[in-house]
């Protein structure tokens, strides 16, 4: 089946690199426990900064993964060959989510476990319901990534989408300013960022022993803004180029 | 001999200019055919469009009875891009089972394919570990892992060693003998003589459409540069 032996492709690839392997794996939990002791002696703070940050890191680093590696599929050629094969576009978009999933679901399952068991991170709601948001998120960024990889024509360029497509996400996603004190306009903005939801459904898990209704709501905006970047992403991928 | 591919007025602009200008050839089936000419004469660019990736201004290009880059010739095209098209952080042996997997080949053709191009003892390398010429041959593995029935190789030999040359020519010989059909561009004038045919190609129009030895007899000389030059002074004296 092609998309299993593209998944298996992606995943090999990654293989092949353990430097960005160890980086996936241990930069979000070097980073969590530097937010520990940045609030020692503020548990409470600490609970709620590193919950957000569980679902932030998987997607910054699997945006920018995914859009590096999308463009070198279209730098060096094999995109192209590919199209002359059976490949469809799904099975690319498809494989590279997977793949990608993958390996933000070891990352969050590394982090979480860190943040909970090591760091004393305390929630209301299971860590189950964290690593599912947090795998959310990292497939966000994937899909993301896709859709951003088309506008970018080198690397130097491609990492600069970063900034673009992440910094109003994580300032705006209620983190540093809850939502509800934003002026209309930032709110305005805000309520179309995916993050917001994001961030919002690990808050309900954080207080809430149970998933909540607006927990579910959100894990559901969240998929419903992977699906319409999977489709405009699609859309950008041109069995015929000029 | 049936005609496995056929472009007919093919025009493909990039900006202002016509990369191809009207652009017609047929290719028979079961043949080497040599795509000459200099670098920016529109080679790549023909390759593009019979593989179906380039967008084309009017013409058509069909490909064994099909509009080329439709959906049932994927299993029958093998491509060879000018720059190796494969993953530089996975192995020879990892690239080339990839893209049987496409096919639905199992790994032992991918195993075949390294064999013909002479990877065996590099198979376990990553691509990016390899010389330049290796390199080629490993996406060159990949292009021809699927037996297609109509291979189109972008440069092939460039860069690669006379003997591995000479042994890639056999085997595309063969290939061409099973009943494939094989484009290959190049603008080394000594394989030419190695083709059944050859399309002379300058400036996005065909000079030439013949065997190699038609092409020297009618513009007088033994020698193939020299014939090109011939020819397309020949042309010029036509059109001015």
């Amino acid at each position: 089946m092609i998309l299993a032996s593209t998944v298996r492709r992606i995943l090999s690839q990654l293989r092949h690199d353990p430097r960005t392997i160890a980086m996936i794996i241990v930069v979000p939990t070097l980073l969590i426990t530097l937010i520990y002791f940045m609030y020692e002696g503020q548990p409470r703070v600490f609970d709620r900064i590193a919950l957000t940050m569980l679902g932030v890191f998987p997607f910054i680093v699997m945006f920018l993964i995914t859009s590096i590696a999308m463009l070198r599929e279209r730098t060096t050629g094999t995109l192209e060959r590919l199209f002359t094969t059976p490949v469809g576009k799904l099975d690319l978009l498809f494989g590279y989510g997977i793949a990608f999933g993958v390996a933000a679901t070891a990352q969050a399952a590394v982090a979480s476990g860190f943040a909970y068991w090591v760091l004393d991170m305390h929630t209301a709601g299971g860590v189950g319901l964290v690593i599912l948001i947090a795998v959310a998120n990292a497939v966000l960024g994937v899909a993301l990534g896709l859709l951003c990889s088309a506008f970018a024509r080198t690397e130097f360029q491609a990492v600069q989408f970063m900034p673009l497509v992440v910094a109003p996400q994580l300032l705006l996603c209620g983190l540093f300013v809850p939502r509800d004190d934003m002026a209309g306009w930032l709110q305005a903005i805000s309520n179309v960022l995916p993050m917001s939801y994001s961030v919002e459904a690990l808050t309900e898990v954080g207080m809430h022993t149970e998933p909540t209704g607006i927990m579910w709501r959100d894990l559901t905006v969240v998929v419903g803004a992977i699906v319409v970047a999977l489709i405009l992403g699609a859309a950008t991928l041109r069995r015929r180029t000029a | 001999m049936q005609t496995a591919i056929e472009v007919r007025d093919l025009v493909v602009r990039r900006g202002a200019r016509a990369v191809l200008d009207g652009f017609s050839c047929a290719i028979p089936q079961g043949s080497v055919t040599g795509l000459l000419g200099p670098s920016g004469s529109g080679k790549t660019t023909l390759m593009r469009a019979i593989v179906g990736v380039q967008i084309v201004a009017s013409g058509t290009v069909t490909v064994l009875g099909h509009p080329a880059g439709s959906v049932p010739l994927r299993r029958s095209i093998g491509y060879l891009t000018q720059a190796p098209s494969v993953y530089a952080d996975l192995t020879v042996a990892e690239n080339a089972r990839y893209f049987a997997s496409l096919y639905r080949l199992r790994p032992a053709d991918a195993d075949a394919a390294v064999e013909a191009v002479g990877l065996t003892g590099a198979r376990h390398q990553l691509v990016a570990d390899l010389s330049g010429g290796q390199r080629s041959r490993a996406s060159l593995a990949c292009a021809i892992v699927s037996r297609p029935e109509v291979l189109i190789l972008d440069e092939p030999t460039v860069g690669q060693d006379p003997v591995l040359r000479d042994e890639l020519w056999d085997h595309f010989r063969r290939l061409a003998a099973d009943g494939a059909t094989v484009l290959v561009s190049s603008h080394v004038m000594d394989e030419a003589n190695r083709c059944d045919r050859l399309l002379l190609i300058r400036e996005g129009t065909l000079i030439a459409d013949d065997t190699p030895a038609a092409v020297k007899r009618s513009a007088g000389t033994d020698d193939l540069d020299q014939a090109f030059l011939t020819l397309i002074r020949q042309r010029k004296g036509v059109t001015a």
